[in-house]
């Protein structure tokens, strides 16, 4: 197998796989797409080589969703307290309902809305005559059935045309019941390019409505925050449980397995991890800027890359009991992992695969195959912007357009009460000495190997045309790219929500990948695709059983 | 329990609807649209609505489905889409050729009110759709009616393709309405055995139940040809299966092109299988084959070998209007209980009707049109039942409240086996029962005492 790969990339050089990705199109749009496809050379320069988080083109069979399903499916969806009411017609709150595999542990309280699907179900009159007394209706009647803490109002396509004004009917019915905060988001479906201005949107929301609502201090040692992770497959919770084990203490998760009370208490944390640097490095900007609480990136999908995040941890806080206590749950955690390596790697080694997904989980997932051995020849994102193919350096060089321009930019100033720097100038700069990086990523590019395919918003057709010129032993990408790309005889796994299964984030997770991957690559299925005749259908013999 | 939150005592609501037993209207013009053979479906609005879509199908169906949309952004909004319309058009027939383009708006674009027909006439004008390529189009505004309006609002555009010559096909139009591929395959076995040439639309057998093979093809050997759609007007009748899914389209192509209809229940369960068998015969007038009726007479056996386990039973419902009235038919015919109906779909028909299938059961029934899945489960609580029969979604209320539960309807999203075994018909009618038994039965083992646990049931 490893030969004939070898022999399909010699066929298949990069730059001929490009122009044959891009020979069909009309000539616009070849040009349009050559700038989202990029040979990798890995430069690390300061001005982006590759465009990203620019509209996609009518038509062309997408992978990408919109801003509604960034804000009200991906940041507020896995929150389990608030009740998430989406004003619109029927469809938008009937797609986001439980289709993310988000786990929730309703904890003592019990406390558990993720089931339900909220909406106020807009009829043609709401749209000709106006929904804001419909939705101050539905938000009085969730109010009335379940008394919640919160309730989160969120627009779906025609409420941003017709010019419903949900944030002062959230603010109006906030301040009617006294005890519920209400807010809203603008996240209409037609904002921005991707999913990508959603993530935007709700956490600048979040940041104003929820973070720092409730000083009191929590107990416990270490405290950070854990900035995007969502708990598919039950991530958050094996990540929980490494924290836990280490004696650091998570006062809340963004937004995996949250409540209410772990936004408005982040602010007290001394420490921001960011996992999906794409979603939520806003949140860590301004929670940095108002509070003074630094943000390091952290990677826990990969066993080594959990070590490294641990150990990145530790040294912050830079106290011989936690940093002893990381080495020792490393070791206690490490054998079982590398057992099950040496058990599968022989099976999975040289084998070749593409990631198309997300605004991170491409590069976090790298990770993983590389523990396993594999080649990720190809890999891109789906709604990534610039910094996150080529690092944070290129940030200020990104030319913004009219679609991201309108996005709105919180302007954050330090809280007058609330912001405390969390090292000493004399600790950060022994930091600093000893390498330690601050709101450092460098990106998808640089971990790639030189001459892989790194790109962006791959669509429909290019997938096809990649498997079927670079045939990978694995694709990685959603459900929606999942059986075409199966029917090649090519596995497939989804690395949105993981299909089934999961967690795949700390120790335990990297050894249920490994398994899993095995599973797909060695599956006996893709061996069944042709019938003996077929493979076979020359006549020879006779017809009878003489 | 995973809807903890629900109460016992049913408040009135107004504006706010809970756990939806319906969604909107462009997803039902899509899949409507992948019945058509060489079709992509467009959707005319935000990304989004057809990520959504496709993910909600593709999760259905675990088969690829193809569609385009015109990825509207904030100036696209504003100014109208029929740039980002023309220009899709363009890319589509350049990157995948199909034969046809099913366009299908949103509330995004209606709400902006694009006109889709006056879209068209500019792409044609402008030559940007090739010789022997279509466009068709469905207006199908989300904040209308609901999934099953959109099926319906598609199928009619498809009997819009009827260019009649006149001379009659001999054939009989059949409009199946929204079921799985199996069962319009069902259906295709059905009248092929009694010998009625058909044009059945739309047709996704062989579309969304597609082999592994090895290939992939965009445009799989399955739906209904862009020929057959043509001929609809050369058909001596149309049997529209189901009023809120077929029937418009029937009354199209009878108001347009004289070929008369009747709207008939979908063909689930015994009677309404006899109803749509016996259309068939005198439509085509034949004699209804010795196999129909040994079919036939093997539903009649099992219900009656096992009317002990189903007499007076329970049953809760939720889903489509008519696969609602045909399935609430099959259950009384039955001796059993159907008592609370739900369908997000609106329709005061529907209550009636229910209300009539109903009436001589004797006790109170609980029926809605426009209802919620929430209210279902209120029902539920107030007066529990037997039998949960409904989609996926039931499944957190079967658990919550420890009830027997078969999956029919959309989505299905945890099971397998709709795409390739058919309910319709009197084989599917014994499908439909074998389920209903099966969990009727593992209930009954699993709760009778060891002294009362039985081999022979």
């Amino acid at each position: 197998m490893a030969t004939a790969t070898k022999k399909k990339l010699v066929q298949w050089g990069p730059a001929e796989v490009k122009a044959a990705l891009l020979e069909k199109y009309p000539p616009k749009v070849g040009r349009k797409r050559a700038k989202q496809i990029m040979i990798n050379e890995a430069l690390q320069n300061d001005t982006p080589e590759l465009t990203a988080n620019v509209r996609t083109i009518p038509g062309i069979i997408t992978m990408r969703g919109c801003t509604y399903a960034g804000c009200k499916g991906v940041i507020m969806g896995p929150t389990r307290d608030i009740v998430n009411l989406v004003h619109g017609p029927i469809g938008c709150s009937f797609y986001a309902w439980l289709t993310r595999r988000n786990q929730t542990d309703p904890g003592p309280d019990g406390e558990n809305y993720m089931n339900y699907c909220f909406s106020t179900d807009m009829q043609e009159q709401d749209i000709i005559f106006g929904g804001e007394k419909k939705l101050a209706q539905a938000i009085q009647e969730a109010y009335d059935l379940f008394h919640p803490k919160s309730i989160a109002v969120f627009a779906t396509c025609p409420v941003g045309l017709i010019g419903d004004d949900i944030h002062t009917v959230s603010k109006n019915m906030k301040e009617k019941f006294g005890d519920c905060n209400v807010y809203a988001f603008s996240c209409e479906g037609y904002k921005g390019v991707s999913q990508s201005a959603g993530h935007h949107i709700a956490n600048n929301q979040v940041f104003r409505h929820l973070v720092g609502q409730n000083d009191e201090v929590k107990p416990g040692k270490y405290k950070i925050n854990l900035l995007g992770e969502y708990n598919i497959g039950g991530d958050g919770f094996e990540i929980d449980r490494i924290f836990k084990k280490c004696g650091i203490t998570c006062i809340s998760t963004f937004s995996g397995n949250s409540t209410y009370d772990q936004f408005a208490s982040s602010h007290t944390a001394d420490l921001n991890a960011v996992m999906c640097h794409r979603s939520i490095n806003y949140v860590a900007d301004m929670m940095e800027t108002k509070y003074g609480i630094p943000w390091v990136k952290v990677n826990f999908i990969g066993a080594k890359a959990t070590a490294k995040s641990l150990r990145k941890i530790a040294e912050y806080f830079g106290e011989k009991e936690l940093i002893d206590t990381v080495e020792k749950v490393i070791a206690e955690e490490m054998p079982e992992v590398e057992a099950a390596l040496a058990e599968i790697t022989p099976r999975t080694e040289n084998k070749t695969v593409m990631m198309f997904v997300g605004g991170s989980r491409a590069h976090h997932y790298k990770e993983l195959f590389d523990e396993l051995k594999m080649k990720t020849i190809s890999a891109g994102y789906e709604f990534g912007h610039e910094d996150d193919y080529e690092g944070r350096q290129v940030l200020p060089n990104i030319k913004l357009d009219a679609d991201s321009r309108n996005i709105e930019e919180l302007e954050v100033e330090a809280d007058e009460t609330r912001f405390k720097p969390r090292k000493s100038d004399k600790e950060m700069k022994a930091l600093d000495k000893a390498g330690y990086k601050f709101k450092q990523y460098d990106g998808l590019a640089a971990d790639m190997d030189k001459g892989t395919l790194i790109i962006d918003d791959l669509n429909q057709y290019e997938a096809e045309k990649l498997v079927e010129l670079m045939k990978p032993d694995l694709f990685c990408a959603g459900i929606k790219e999942k059986y075409s790309i199966q029917k090649l005889g090519v596995p497939m796994k989804q690395l949105h929500s993981y299909d089934s299964g999961g967690p795949y984030a700390g120790f335990q997770g990297a050894i249920n990948f490994y398994k899993e991957i095995d599973r797909l690559v060695n599956s006996k299925v893709w061996g069944f695709m042709k019938a003996p005749w077929q493979k076979n259908p020359q006549l020879s013999g006779s017809f009878n059983w003489e | 329990m995973l809807l903890r939150h629900t109460p016992t005592e049913i408040t009135e609501r107004t504006a706010l609807t809970i756990n939806p037993a319906k969604t909107c209207q462009p997803i039902g013009a899509m899949y409507a649209a992948l019945g058509i053979h060489g079709c992509l479906p467009h959707s005319h609005g935000s990304q989004g609505c057809c990520a959504y879509h496709r993910s909600a199908l593709t999760r259905h169906y675990k088969e690829p489905v193809s569609a385009s949309t015109s990825s509207f952004t904030e100036g696209a909004s504003v100014f109208g889409g029929q740039a980002n319309m023309l220009q899709a058009i363009n890319n589509i027939f350049t990157v995948y050729n199909p034969e046809v383009i099913a366009i299908h708006t949103t509330c995004l674009s209606e709400t902006i009110g694009d006109d889709l027909p006056q879209i068209k006439k500019k792409a044609a004008a402008e030559g940007k759709v090739p010789e022997g390529r279509y466009l068709i189009s469905a207006s199908t505004p989300s904040y209308a009616g609901s999934h099953v309006t959109g099926f319906s609002n598609m199928v009619k555009a498809m009997a819009g393709m009827a260019e009649p010559t006149g001379k009659k096909n001999g054939k009989v139009n059949i409009i199946p309405g929204w079921v799985e591929p199996s069962d319009m395959e069902e259906i295709k076995r059905i009248t092929g055995m009694i010998g009625v040439k058909t044009i059945l639309f739309p047709d996704t057998s062989g579309v969304l139940n597609g082999p592994l093979s090895g290939e992939y093809k965009m445009f799989p050997e399955g739906g209904t040809t862009v020929a057959e759609l043509q001929s609809t007007g050369d058909s001596k009748g149309t049997l529209a299966l189901g009023e809120w899914c077929s029937a418009d389209a029937a009354r199209e192509l009878d108001k347009k092109h004289k070929v008369p209809c009747s709207i008939l229940d979908m063909p689930f369960g015994l009677m309404a299988t006899d109803r749509f068998i016996d259309a068939l015969r005198t439509i085509a007038g034949v004699s209804i084959p010795d196999e129909i009726v040994n079919e036939r007479g093997q539903l009649v056996d099992m219900i009656s070998d096992m009317h002990q386990y189903l007499y007076g039973k329970k049953v809760a419902l939720v889903g489509d209007p008519d696969q609602l009235i045909a399935m609430t038919e099959f259950l009384v015919s039955m001796d059993m209980k159907p008592i609370h109906i739900v369908t997000g779909t609106p329709g005061k028909k529907f209550e009636k009707r229910i209300k009539e299938l109903t009436k001589d059961m004797g006790c109170k029934v609980n029926v809605k049109a426009q209802g919620d899945m929430f209210l279902l489960h209120q029902w539920i609580k107030n007066e529990p039942v037997d039998l949960i029969i409904g989609n996926t979604y039931c499944k957190y209320i079967a658990r919550d409240e420890d009830i027997p539960y078969v999956r029919w309807g959309f989505p299905i999203l945890d099971r397998q086996g709709h795409q390739y075994f058919p309910t319709v018909g009197y084989k599917g009618g014994l499908r439909l029962l074998e389920k209903i038994l099966g969990v009727l039965l593992d209930r009954k083992d699993r709760d009778d005492s060891e002294s009362k646990f039985e081999l022979v049931l």
